[in-house]
């Protein structure tokens, strides 16, 4: 009688991956090119919104109608919202793969994580684009400078 | 290609007593990216919820004025500041994973305290002037 006896310590054969994309790998390579994009973005985003001028105490309705109605920071909040939360649920389920022991319990967890992601890009993306400064029975004090007297 | 770049030398790995094979047990390796972690976490719900405050832009000039002013209140001001901190951790110590992963393992403790200096450096410059824009106002 013969019997087989496995090499000690072989590293375990994993099934080989089937064709398509690698998406952990991407995931992997999306962190750190948005990273470095959102260092930028965010840096920038806190210097001019808390540092600048008053800061904190300055930000009011027509702060932030005057940012919204620029070009340039219309594209820099969008390319914030989407690198930032695609970044930040990416990283969580990260987390949930590692500590989440059930797979209900990841899926569940996962899910929400996706539902909230999506939900806030579509919310965010729709307030930049179709943003109003100066809303019709307004008190004029609240609007920004360029808005015409009603 | 990531398990490769923060393998150790086996030089280091003979003459070190932690746990051989991974940077990411014990001391500097571990501490970073268990801070990577945390920050990460409360960015994320931070997040979430700053959305949700700017949105009401779309809603009513009183409305968004009504939550931003609860911002700018003394106990939230103190919370800005943790954020800034977390935030600052967070890039900071995400560009020296990156240096790791894509330049050299070997200086990871030496870059973890680079990523110190530069915290404290950044927040030196931030936390006094925001305090000032918090309390005198």
């Amino acid at each position: 009688m013969t019997s087989t006896i496995e090499a000690p310590r072989s590293p375990y054969s994993r099934a080989p991956r089937s064709r398509g994309v690698n998406w952990e790998k991407w995931g992997w390579i999306y962190m750190r090119v948005s990273g470095v994009v959102l260092v930028v973005l965010i840096f920038g985003h806190l210097f001019v919104n808390l540092m600048v001028g008053e800061g904190v105490s300055a930000l009011n309705f027509a702060f932030v109608a005057g940012k919204l109605t620029t070009p340039f920071w219309m594209v820099w909040d969008v390319l914030m919202l989407w690198l930032a939360l695609i970044h930040g649920g990416n990283g969580m389920r990260t987390l949930v793969n590692d500590y989440a022991t059930q797979r209900l319990t990841r899926g569940i967890l996962k899910s929400a994580i996706l539902a909230a992601v999506v939900i806030l890009i579509v919310l965010g993306t729709l307030v930049v684009f179709t943003f109003d400064p100066c809303p019709a029975g307004s008190p004029a004090d609240l609007l920004p400078s360029f808005c015409p007297a009603s | 290609m990531p398990e490769q770049a923060a393998t150790l030398t086996s030089q280091q790995k003979t003459t070190s007593r932690r746990p051989a094979g991974t940077l990411y047990r014990g001391r500097e390796g571990m501490w970073s990216w268990v801070l990577h972690r945390i920050t990460g976490v409360a960015i994320f719900f931070f997040l979430l919820v700053h959305i949700l405050d700017t949105a009401l832009v779309r809603v009513s000039p009183e409305a968004y004025n009504a939550v931003i002013s609860s911002y700018q209140t003394p106990i939230m001001g103190l919370g800005e500041t943790a954020l800034v901190g977390a935030i600052v951790f967070h890039a900071f110590n995400g560009l020296r994973i990156i240096l790791i992963d894509f330049w050299n393992a070997k200086y990871q403790k030496a870059m973890f305290y680079v990523v110190i200096a530069l915290w404290v450096v950044t927040m030196l410059a931030f936390v006094p002037r925001h305090l000032i824009n918090v309390f005198s106002h």
